[in-house]
This record gives C-alpha cells, sequence and structure tokens, in this order.
C-alpha cells in the first residue's frame, strides 16, 4: 500500500431499506490532492459523506487512512484519524467569537491570547482572512465558512471535507475559496469537494470521481476530462446543457411593485424600498445571496406578510376579452358590473339589475359580457384568498416545498385539492377534479409515483416539485413565482422545469425566478435583478449581463455604480 | 500498519435502520407480537405477585369483562362512553392542538346538566329539563373548549399547558357548586327522590349511550375525511405555513375546531352525568379525558379504528377491576401495572415498525 494515499475507501456499500445509497465505493485520496465528489442528488454523495465522517457505519467496505485500516464510529473517531468536516450547514454558535467557536469542545486549557495566535498562525499559512475575536452573528456567510474551516485545521486534520463549500458564496467569495483551498493542498493537505457544479470542479480538482444513483462510477484526472464527458458520466447519458431563451413578444406591465418595505418582528429591515415592474411574457431573475430578502419579497407579494407596506399594482389585461365564472365568483361580477366595468359585445353597458342569477350565468358563460378596460387592482393588503377571490392567477412555488407549498402527509390528490378545494357549496369535497389533475401532472411531468394516492413525502425530491410545480401553473397563472425551482433537482428534471417555465413564459405569464446558480440565471432569464441586503442594487439584462458584474452587486449595499469608485 | 490484517477491530454491535416502505400488514404483524409478549410479561408479573399462575390471573380478567351478561352491558357502556370522549378530542388532535383538557370539557358538560337538575327540578316536564340539559351541557362544554382555542389563535399561547389548567378550574367550580347546594353534607347531589329525570331508555339503560357513540364515530369520520372543514384541520394540523399560503384562516380552523370539539365534550358530559342519576362529584368523568388521548393516538386519530382501541383500553381497565375485587387487594396497584405493561409494549412496538436493528456484522472487502 503506496504511503501517499491519506484515505482510501475499499468497496464501500450502505443501504437504507431497499434503496442503496451507496454501492461498492472505492475511493483514493491522495496526499497534497484534491478530490471532488461529483453526483447529482440522490447519487450517494451525502451518504459517503456521512460515512467518512463517522455518523454512518457502512454495511459492508473498508477504510484505511494513512494506509492503515479504521472504523469510524462517531465523529470522535473521524477528528482522532484526522478527518475534519466542513458541513453545508454551519454548526457555530451565534454569540461567540471565531476563536472561542474554533476551541469549542476540546479539552485544553484556554488561553485566548494563545488560542488566537494559533488561529492567526493557521490564517496566515493558507491566506485565510479572519478577525478572531468577532462575533458570529456579525459575520457574512463566508466568514463563517471560514470559521469553520479553521476548526477543522486546529484540531490538526489532514483530510478535509467540504460538502457544497460554494453553494452560498458569490463568485468573488469563491475564487478567494479556492486560493485557500489550492494553498491547502500545496501545504500537503488532502482535500474532498463534494459538489454539483461542474465548472468548478473542472477549476479546482485534480481528481474527480463520480457517482449515479450510489453507484460508484469512476474517477478521472481533472486534467484529461471536458465538462460534457463528466455530465455524462454523472447523468449516464447525454445531456444537451443549453437552456433555451425564447425572444419576449409584447410584454406588458402585469405587477408593478413600487416602495416595498418590509421590518420583521425583531425589527430588522428585511425589504428596503423595492421598486420592480414584472412583464408578462417576460422572466425576471432574482439574484443574491441566500437571505437578502428573495423569500419575504415572495411572500410579500403573495400576500403573506401583512406587516409590508408600498403598493403592488397588479394589470389584468382584460380589455374585451369575455368575463368568465372560471376565476370568479358570482358575487365579485355583480359588484364589477355595478361599477360599470363590463360591455356588451355590441357595445353597449352591462346592467344585471332585476336580472336573475341563472340568467347572470348564462350570459356571462356564454361570452356576452366583456370586459371595459385592463382590470387594475392593488394587491398590497389583500390576504392570499381575497387575491384569489379579486380572479387574480398569481401562483407560487415557495423555497420550502414540503413545509409551504404541499403537505407531506397528504396523498398527491389532496394536495392538488389545495388551491382548489372551497370551489362549490357543498360542504363535502369533490375529489374528482383534483384527481384527474393529478392523473394530468404525473402523465404530463413524468411524476414517478406508484400512484395518485402516494404520500408527496415518500416521493423524491425532483418528483415533489413536479407535483407542486404542475398544480401552480394548472391555473394558467398571469403571474408565476418560483423560489430555488431546481434545487436538489437531478439535470434532467432542472431542464423540465425550465422548459416549463419557458411555455408559460410563451402564454404570456409573468414570471418570478429566485435563483441560486448565476450561470442558470443569465441562461434563462431576460432580465435580473439583484438584491442585496433587501435592496435592489441592479437590474441587468440578461442577454448581455456578466457573472462578475452581478457577483459584486450581490455584495454592495448601494447601486453598483456608485460602489465600483470605491474598489 | 504491517499487522492491519490481524488488529481486532471493534465494531458497532448493532446499528438502528429506518424502514422504507414497509408493508402494512408486517406492522400490524409487530402489533400483534408486541400485544402477546405484553400478555406474557405481565401475565408473569401478576402471577408471581399474586402467587397464582398466569391462566388464572388472566381469566379473572376475562370474566371481569365477560362473565356475566350485565358485565358485559358495563364493559360496552363503558367502552362507548370513552369512545365518546375520544371522538370529542380527535378533530383537535388531528389539528395538533393538544387538548389535554377534554377531562374538564367534559365535567363542565356534567356539571351543566346537574345544575339545570337543581335549579329546574319539578319546575318543567322532564322531556324539556332533558332538552334544556344537553344544550347547556353543550354549550358550557364549548365555551370550555373555546377559552383555551381563542388565546391559542389569537396570542399563540401553548394549548396543552392551557387546557391541562382548565380542568383544575373545573373541577374547582364542580366542589364549588357542591358546596353551594348542599352547605350541610357538602357531598354530592344524591338523587333527590322523583323530583329528577331518568334518562331516556331503549330497552335498557346501556343501549343509548352505545348508539350515541357509534353515531358520533361515524359522523367523525365522514367530518374529518370528506368535508371541507376536516380537510382544513388536516392541512392547519400538518403545517400552519401551507395552510396560511393557500390562504386558509388558521385562526378560525382553530376556534371553529375547538367549539366543535367542546360541543361533543359537553354532550358526553350530560350522558355522564345522566347515567349516574344526575349525581355529580368531581370525579365523574374517571380521568377518561386523558385515557381517550390513549385510545386516539392507538388509533393514529382514525375514529373506526378507535373503536377497536376503546374497546381494548377499557377491557383491561374493566378487567383490573375485578383481579382486585377477586383476589382482594385493597389497591389497584398490581392491575394499573399489569395494564401499563401491556400498553409499553403496544405503544414501545412502533419504534420496530418504523426502525429495524441490524445485527449482521460488516462484510469485509466487498467483490472488488
Amino acid at each position: 500500500m503506496s504511503n501517499d494515499v491519506a484515505l482510501e475507501l475499499k468497496s464501500v456499500s450502505k443501504h437504507f431499506g431497499k434503496i442503496q445509497a451507496n454501492k461498492n465505493v472505492s475511493i483514493k485520496l491522495r496526499r497534497g490532492e484534491i478530490l471532488s465528489l461529483l453526483g447529482e442528488n440522490g447519487s450517494g454523495k451525502t451518504t459517503l459523506r456521512n460515512i467518512i465522517s463517522g455518523i454512518y457505519f457502512p454495511d459492508e467496505g473498508q477504510i484505511f487512512v494513512n494506509g492503515e485500516e479504521v472504523v469510524i464510529k462517531s465523529p470522535q473517531d473521524a477528528y482522532k484519524y484526522k478527518i475534519g468536516m466542513i458541513h453545508q450547514h454551519f454548526k457555530l454558535v451565534d454569540v461567540f467569537t471565531a476563536s472561542q467557536n474554533i476551541v469549542l469542545g476540546l479539552n485544553e486549557k484556554f488561553i485566548m491570547s494563545q488560542i488566537n495566535a494559533k488561529v492567526m498562525e493557521i490564517a496566515n499559512r493558507y491566506g485565510f482572512k479572519i478577525d478572531p475575536d468577532k462575533k458570529i452573528y456579525d459575520m457574512s456567510v463566508s466568514e463563517k465558512q471560514t470559521v469553520e474551516i479553521i476548526k477543522v485545521l486546529y484540531r490538526g486534520a489532514d483530510i478535509l471535507i467540504l460538502d457544497e463549500p460554494t453553494a452560498v458564496l458569490t463568485p468573488q467569495e469563491i475564487e478567494k475559496l479556492f486560493t485557500v483551498l489550492k494553498n491547502m493542498r500545496d501545504d500537503g493537505k488532502s482535500i474532498i469537494i463534494i459538489t454539483h457544479k461542474l465548472n468548478e470542479v473542472m477549476e479546482i480538482s485534480d481528481t474527480v470521481s463520480v457517482l449515479r444513483k450510489g453507484e460508484y462510477i469512476g474517477s478521472v484526472e481533472t486534467s484529461k476530462a471536458n465538462q460534457s464527458e463528466l455530465t455524462e458520466m454523472m447523468v449516464g447519458k447525454k445531456v444537451e446543457l443549453n437552456i433555451e431563451r425564447t425572444e419576449v413578444k409584447h410584454p406588458d406591465d402585469r405587477l408593478i411593485l413600487s416602495n416595498i418595505n418590509y421590518v420583521d418582528k425583531d425589527n430588522v429591515a428585511i425589504l428596503n424600498n423595492i421598486s420592480l415592474t414584472v412583464r408578462g411574457g417576460e422572466i425576471l431573475g432574482i439574484a443574491g445571496i441566500a437571505g437578502s430578502g428573495q423569500k419575504e419579497l415572495l411572500e410579500t407579494i403573495a400576500g403573506l406578510n401583512k406587516n409590508a407596506t408600498g403598493s403592488i399594482i397588479f394589470n389584468n389585461p382584460k380589455k374585451n376579452l369575455p368575463v368568465t365564472f372560471f376565476h370568479k365568483t358570482l358575487k365579485r361580477v355583480k359588484e364589477l358590473a355595478q361599477e360599470g366595468a363590463f360591455h356588451y359585445e355590441d357595445g353597449t353597458a352591462v346592467d344585471f339589475t332585476g336580472m336573475t342569477d341563472a340568467k347572470i350565468r348564462e350570459l356571462v358563460n356564454d361570452g356576452k359580457v366583456l370586459f371595459n378596460e385592463d382590470e387594475v387592482m392593488d394587491l398590497k393588503d389583500k390576504t392570499p384568498l381575497q387575491i384569489r377571490e379579486l380572479g387574480v392567477r398569481l401562483s407560487f412555488v415557495p423555497e420550502d416545498r414540503l413545509g409551504m407549498g404541499l403537505v407531506g402527509n397528504m396523498d398527491i390528490i389532496d394536495n392538488m385539492m389545495l388551491r382548489s378545494y372551497r370551489k362549490g357549496k357543498s360542504v363535502f369535497l369533490n375529489r374528482t377534479i383534483p384527481g384527474s389533475l393529478a392523473d394530468k401532472v404525473i402523465k404530463n411531468l413524468e411524476v414517478a409515483t406508484p400512484s395518485p394516492r402516494t404520500m408527496v413525502r415518500k416521493l423524491s425530491g425532483g418528483n415533489v416539485q413536479k407535483v407542486l410545480v404542475g398544480r401552480e401553473i394548472s391555473s394558467a397563472p398571469k403571474v408565476l413565482m418560483v423560489a430555488y425551482p431546481v434545487r436538489g433537482l437531478d439535470v434532467n428534471s432542472s431542464y423540465m422545469i425550465y422548459n416549463l417555465l419557458n411555455e408559460q413564459k410563451e402564454n404570456g405569464s409573468a414570471i418570478i425566478f429566485v435563483g441560486e446558480d448565476l450561470d442558470v440565471l443569465i441562461a434563462l432569464c431576460d432580465r435580473i435583478a439583484v438584491l442585496s441586503n433587501g435592496k435592489i442594487t441592479g437590474i441587468v439584462d440578461g442577454r448581455t449581463a456578466n457573472k462578475e458584474k452581478i457577483g459584486l452587486m450581490m455584495t454592495h449595499t448601494e447601486t453598483y455604480e456608485e460602489e465600483t469608485a470605491n474598489d | 500498519m504491517t499487522n492491519a490484517k490481524e488488529k481486532k477491530i471493534s465494531e458497532p454491535l448493532f446499528h438502528i435502520e429506518k424502514r422504507a416502505d414497509f408493508p402494512r400488514w408486517k406492522g400490524w404483524l409487530i402489533r400483534i407480537a408486541a400485544f402477546i409478549a405484553g400478555l406474557i410479561v405481565s401475565g408473569i408479573f401478576g402471577s408471581i405477585t399474586l402467587s397464582t399462575n398466569p391462566f388464572t390471573f388472566f381469566s379473572t380478567m376475562i370474566d371481569g369483562v365477560f362473565g356475566t351478561s350485565e358485565r358485559f352491558w358495563i364493559y360496552l357502556k363503558d367502552s362507548a362512553i370513552l369512545l365518546g370522549v375520544s371522538i370529542a378530542i380527535v378533530p383537535a388532535f388531528k389539528m395538533h392542538f393538544w387538548n389535554l383538557g377534554g377531562n374538564g370539557q367534559v365535567l363542565m358538560g356534567a356539571l351543566a346538566s346537574a345544575a339545570v337538575a337543581f335549579y329546574l327540578r319539578g319546575a318543567v316536564p322532564d322531556s324539556v329539563q332533558i332538552i334544556i340539559m344537553i344544550v347547556a351541557s353543550m354549550l358550557v362544554g364549548a365555551i370550555w373548549a373555546l377559552i383555551p382555542a381563542i388565546f391559542k389563535a389569537i396570542f399563540k399561547t401553548n394549548e396543552s399547558l392551557f387546557t391541562l389548567m382548565m380542568n383544575y378550574i373545573a373541577i374547582g367550580l364542580v366542589d364549588y357548586f357542591i358546596l353551594v347546594w348542599f352547605p350541610k353534607t357538602g357531598s354530592y347531589i344524591y338523587s333527590v327522590s322523583k323530583t329528577l329525570p331518568s334518562m331516556p331508555t331503549l330497552g335498557n339503560p346501556y343501549i343509548l349511550p352505545i348508539l350515541i357513540s357509534c353515531l358520533l364515530t361515524g359522523f367523525m369520520y365522514i367530518y374529518l375525511r370528506n368535508s371541507k372543514h376536516g380537510y382544513e384541520i388536516s392541512v392547519v394540523g400538518e403545517s400552519e405555513n401551507t395552510a396560511n399560503y393557500i390562504g386558509m384562516n388558521v385562526k378560525t380552523v382553530i376556534i371553529r375546531t375547538l367549539i366543535l370539539s367542546g360541543l361533543i365534550a359537553g354532550f358526553i358530559g350530560f350522558i355522564i352525568c345522566g347515567n349516574a342519576g344526575f349525581q355529580i362529584n368531581s370525579d365523574i368523568v374517571a380521568g377518561r379525558g386523558f385515557t381517550a388521548i390513549i385510545v386516539t393516538w392507538l388509533a393514529n386519530f382514525n375514529p373506526l379504528i378507535m373503536v377497536f382501541t376503546s374497546l381494548l383500553v377499557v377491557f383491561f381497565t374493566r378487567g383490573a377491576v375485578n383481579t382486585r375485587g377477586f383476589y382482594s387487594l385493597t389497591t389497584n396497584a398490581i392491575s394499573d401495572i399489569t395494564v401499563g405493561i401491556i400498553f409499553f409494549f403496544i405503544i414501545g412496538c412502533e419504534f420496530f415498525i418504523n426502525y429495524k436493528l441490524d445485527f449482521i456484522p460488516r462484510k469485509k472487502g466487498g467483490n472488488k
């Protein structure tokens, strides 16, 4: 056994019930090497990481550290073998300083000045920037990540495992991180990076090991590989990696946000004077570091933030279009008629006084009643229910799919019913229409499910998302808001979602797309608004935008032009 | 490194794994096995402490339940009343509103009936009096459930503590009214002879509560499963965020559901009070509000399965009463422990339905 192998896995397997999470995975990590563990969601990367760090125990196979077989039963064991894990979600105590977090849990005498000196020494050796006395709650995401990395180095880790380290960073921060990682590699540390972003794999790693559906596909030297080859290994077939972007046709100002401010219950300003126009037939991207107010912005539009101020004007293009009952109650139609909002085909004004409900229904259903004007209304201070009762088809695919968009413990049919269960006067539910909608979504969106009566929580991430998106686009929305719609989805499902969004765009829907992958935002969106700390720091054209510029806007608090001068 | 192969490597004895897609029938097999194991262990315990053999011990229990037709009717009636209380609390539980105040809500219903009996006896015809009792009981039960519901919906107070404390207020009120009504004896309203109305009977006095509980069960099953209200209850229970997202009024759902819960609880309170000849004491509900929680949980909030779980629970409590008499015990301790052992097994086996212990040692090397 060669001495330059820091960590070796031999035929490691792990299953959960019938699911084979890892099958015969054999990986060799040399000293002074950066290895990318590449795979789609659900390919077993996380399971493998947990096996190496002692959280799971493999069913089969052996682990060698420096050529010696070891048993890693717990995270303590992992530390003993100098394996350090940097989790995707940081595990730091907010009210402690960087140094305090770094030594937390160590059984040694704490002399703060010595600890700080050692922390600084590590930081200087690899080129980190850190203030050991800074409290975690004052830190940016990338600073927190630095603390996590120094924490494992402080404990003497020689093998570092980073789980999706770039997911929350801006392009500039990623660059810095990569420099540090290269310094560590040159110092003889061994590093595993878990990721699904190909360009980063190409940039940083020496070797790539690919997993697919729990199986180990193979390892290649990065210098001898190219992106499409790696994708093929990862997905199992050739995939077209280009996102289509159709031209915008007849854009109309669908949603006009002005001066939206939102302060949360801890009195922290989350949204700061946001003014934004969303156009029909166009995809508007929202870029920004996680937690810059994206979630709150969408929730405010959807009517979920009562404390927000400002105005949300919705323009419904309806001039000379027939009124239908499909999205309006009889009561609402009568109200509008009284306000003089309708005319007949021959141009005469509509007056329903003295007519029976049945007669009104007949006229409306026959398409004889038309709108005078586009409908304009302020959605501010309206609850989601009121918005729907006004006949505004506003669809929202929230970030938290199972916690907000769907109910995990209900089957697909009952989840389809969420939007529509109120329809009709009966006190009982009617499951036939939601049932056929479920069948349609399952068929059109290729949802892999044993039956429409399967609990949504038992479906895989991609299928959960298809159910949610399927329901939300089923009403032919005028405005469609999607937050991180491809997070956790495999390549094929992601492309299906992009195609669905493009379809809605073709149909004239105004789409707001909150995304994290700048490459995707630039490829898909017509315009991209950049959020930083709850402020819009710039709106760029998707066709001419570049990543670096957007990255800068993501971190700056003022508008881009003003800030560049200081740089 | 040289002797890596020979080195004894310690491995964990077993690991715990979550079961994926475990077939339902296997789950029931485990439950039945757990039940039998519980019977065996409690049988051994009972026979050792009472120096008898397990068969005599259990036959005493069975005798207590099925021994005479009278005992059997009492068994059915007790089960029906427990089922009724469980039906009262199930919509709240389904909504993940942990109503620990079922006892107090039923007791307040009973108190309302007793109060009507005390103040109106002889003044109005019996049938009118019964109707007034039902209305009063349901109303008071609903109020008792409504108070914590309003606080939960508007001020987001913790409903478990709130409902629990409401029980003690109810007990205090009952004791207070007994003192007001009977300052001399300071004890129960004893039958003020013929002036009290009698409960309507159908053949025998047991059939009415049984019939009522069956009707309530059917109603609740359909209400939870097929009505729009029931759907809202499920959504609010599973995820309040989702409920807000689709525009349900969560406050309304909480308050409406607890009113329904309280109405049924109050009605059961009337039945309990009526069955006791319209007497009242602070222990008249006999902790059924708490036992009902076991019944609903064991049935996973399904009203139809609750019929069986309430029969099961009452079987053991009735059986235990008989062992106490049979072995001339001074306390319920031994029978309580045996019942506890059986429930421990029934509830504990859920772990083995959700997880499995894997003792299979790790295979080395693999095939590569």
